[in-house]
């Protein structure tokens, strides 16, 4: 079973002649006065696994909130399979079948994991609801475990995977991640990169994966972008940046985690 | 708490026993501290006498207050001792395996308690009627019940906004006001039917409710709250105000009263009693009152458990816990936000027409800030989103009062001079900080969810963060 839509088979990733799914052109972002994005152009091509790495106040989060329309680019377009999205209110992006799974989880804790998954599906008004429970269940088997449980009393491993699981629920064709290893144990990231992977393999799904753990996300990455106090300094396929001796010196060093 | 036999429980060293010399110790101090107080308080009462004043000493009065604090300060450390001792004694399932938490007793009480105080509710004018003996005799207990139910239905629709959807409102009164002037206005000036009065005063507390909703749909939290308090107060200074309209502060008199379905609960002939062919009384009209709360109540809460159910009720409750998150997954929270406003308010107007067709009077006076610090404190006090909390919250913060006013008994302990009553409010206040110590997130945390698969488990509220906002 596929959740988005069939990849056409035998196209090359990031060919230039194709039009990009995700297109970002020229975005500035403020906080207040502050700029948090100086300029940014990044490209997310359909079956593609991209990702962005970066220090810690780079802009990663802003970018991907920015393309979620909250906080606005104030220069710039964002655009999304030939569409402008740039000024559309949050929720009306998210109904285009883009998905994401916030910075810090942000599940609903009081409500049990089943209600967490039927709000993903929301969008959808639960048209596929038990075709895709079944699904996540399969991706996640911790979660069918927990699935009356209430989700501020999973693990925070658990708690990430569901965030994935409810951004899934409503058959996005791009996934936004932002930083699904954070705090969680090794052996548990690599199983979210695991699934990350298979979700792009099987079904075809397009990823944009925000990470600090360049070391895996560049590992699983088509293609990356570096972000540097708000600017993109570097892109290039996953191999060619883990090869990169700025990017190993800055993000690298002292081996993998 | 800086009593030294809870201390060891903080930093999670080995299982604690009851320190009982420590706590004696403690005890002994804060008996000391209130001996100390109780003497420029309690220890002297000022006599007049003709013109001069005697000091009268009452070291018994103070005995008594001494030996109170110090027994409740025991029995606070063995409490705090017992429960410090459960907390270090490790449970082998704990948050690794499934957690099969057991029924608290209030899930317990939930399960065979609903039932239980529905048929309570259902029959207790006939309960009251037996065991007062005469219809007479149980006036003020029907008339205590219509009052609890107001606040009930209150309650459940404050409940929608401020439980569920997690807005914090402190004008909630408004919407009830709204309600109650809708009905005393229509009625008197165009003779329109309470049945005919009911919806529209329920569709314009709505569209007060959208009103209120449209300027605060960025706010939260405090924010909301100090601008919900405004709207509140601006509703009841206009009703003071536009005199044309409501006669300001003198109100509205005179309004009809409710007839059973167009019968009219008097005496002639062409009354309910007469009609039906039994003996006219005074309370007929108190019962059918007393149904016809308990029947708008019910609706309240049918509604609120189907809207759960839905979708919007489902939204409503996400974006209690993360507004962010709601949004990213293509909810509306301005229409989320507006519905939940919207239909909290339209109970609200419900309720209050149901206020003015039994008083037959309404005033700006009975629709004042302490109105709503009341609804909310039921909401909280109860436990917050859960529908049972609700309903003995109101029978816990209007009932309680009533019955405190039977307290005879202390004057057998405080001597004859001592009038309990004095003393109600005081010691309602301290049962209410007593239990928000005791249960912070209200009598029912629990939260049922909203889709059973197979079996329900809770898990008790303490596992769980407290939420956002």
């Amino acid at each position: 079973m596929s959740m988005a839509g069939p990849t056409p088979a035998g196209t090359t990733l990031s060919d230039p002649a194709r039009k990009p799914l995700l297109s970002v052109r020229g975005v500035k972002t403020y906080y207040g006065n502050i700029i948090a994005l100086k300029g940014v152009d990044m490209d997310v091509h359909e079956g593609e696994i991209v990702t962005l790495i970066g220090a810690n106040g780079a802009g990663k989060s802003t970018l991907m909130m920015t393309i979620f329309g909250n906080p606005r680019a104030r220069e710039g377009t964002i655009t999304y399979a030939g569409r402008d999205i740039t000024q559309l209110p949050t929720h009306q992006i998210a109904q285009l079948s883009i998905a994401q799974s916030p910075e810090g989880r942000r599940i609903f804790g009081r409500m049990s994991v089943f209600e967490n998954l039927q709000m993903g599906a929301s969008i959808n008004k639960m048209a596929h609801f038990d075709q895709d429970l079944e699904r996540v269940c399969t991706l996640f088997p911790r979660l069918k475990e927990r699935l009356q449980q209430r989700g501020g009393t999973l693990s925070g491993g658990e708690q990430q995977m569901l965030a994935i699981a409810r951004a899934l629920m409503s058959r996005p064709k791009l996934l936004l991640l932002d930083e699904p290893s954070l705090g969680l144990a090794p052996l548990i990231v690599k199983q979210i990169f695991a699934i990350i992977k298979e979700l792009n393999e099987q079904d075809g799904m397009t990823i944009f994966l925000v990470e600090q753990n360049a070391y895996h996300a560049l590992r699983l990455a088509h293609r990356g972008y570096v972000m540097v106090t708000g600017n993109i300094t570097m892109s290039g396929t996953g191999r060619e940046l883990l090869e990169n001796p700025q990017v190993r010196a800055a993000y690298l060093e002292g081996g993998h985690h | 708490m800086t009593a030294p036999s809870t201390i060891a429980a903080d930093d999670g060293s080995a299982p604690v026993r009851f320190d009982l010399v420590a706590a004696l110790k403690d005890s002994l101090k804060a008996g000391a501290i209130a001996f100390g107080l109780s003497i420029p308080i309690l220890a002297f009462k000022t006599e007049q006498s003709g013109g001069d004043i005697f000091l009268r000493p009452r070291w018994g009065l103070v005995a008594v207050f001494v030996a109170i604090i110090f027994g409740v300060r025991l029995l606070q450390h063995a409490f705090h001792a017992t429960k410090a001792y459960r907390l270090a004694t490790p449970d082998a399932h704990q948050a690794t395996e499934f957690v099969h938490a057991e029924p608290s007793a209030f899930q317990k009480v939930s399960r065979f308690g609903i039932p239980f105080f529905l048929g309570i509710a259902i029959s207790f004018p006939f309960l009251i009627y037996l065991i007062q003996g005469g219809l007479d005799q149980s006036r003020y207990w029907v008339d205590l019940g219509i009052l609890i139910l107001t606040y009930v239905m209150l309650g459940w629709g404050l409940n929608i906004v401020v439980g569920l959807a997690g807005l914090l409102d402190l004008g909630y009164v408004a919407f009830y006001a709204v309600g109650a002037y809708s009905y005393a206005l229509l009625s008197t000036t165009f003779g329109l039917s309470f049945w005919v009065c009911l919806p529209l005063a329920g569709i314009l507390a709505a569209f007060w409710g959208i009103i209120l909703g449209f300027p605060v749909l960025r706010l939260r939290g405090d924010y909301l709250a100090i601008v919900t308090l405004a709207f509140g107060e601006i509703v009841r200074l206009v009703l003071i105000n536009w005199t044309d309209l409501t006669n300001g502060g003198a109100g509205i008199s005179s309004i009809p009263r409710a007839t059973f379905f167009g019968l009219p609960f008097s005496s002639g002939e062409d009354g309910f009693a007469a009609f039906f062919g039994i003996e006219y009384h005074g309370m007929q009209r108190m019962i059918f009152l007393y149904y016809l709360i308990l029947a708008l109540a019910l609706l309240t809460n049918f509604v609120t458990m189907r809207l759960r159910k839905l979708p919007v009720g489902r939204a409503w409750e996400a974006l209690r816990e993360d507004e962010i998150a709601c949004r990213s997954l293509g909810i509306n929270t301005t229409n989320t936000k507006l519905t939940a406003f919207a239909i909290g308010a339209m109970f609200g107007g419900f309720a209050g027409s149901f206020f003015a067709v039994r008083q037959g009077f309404v005033s700006p006076e009975s629709f004042n800030f302490l109105e709503s610090a009341i609804i909310l404190a039921i909401v909280v006090l109860g436990g917050m989103g859960s529908q049972i909390g609700v309903a003995i919250g109101a029978v816990v913060l209007v009932g309680g009062p009533e019955i405190l006013r039977n307290l005879g008994f202390l004057s057998a302990v405080f001597g004859e001079s001592f009038d309990p009553n004095e003393y109600r409010l005081l010691l309602f206040g301290m049962g209410m900080v007593a239990m928000m110590v005791w249960r912070p997130r209200g009598l029912i945390s629990e939260r049922q969810p909203s889709v059973f698969l197979k079996e329900s488990k809770a898990i008790s509220s303490s596992h769980v963060k407290e939420g956002h906002g």
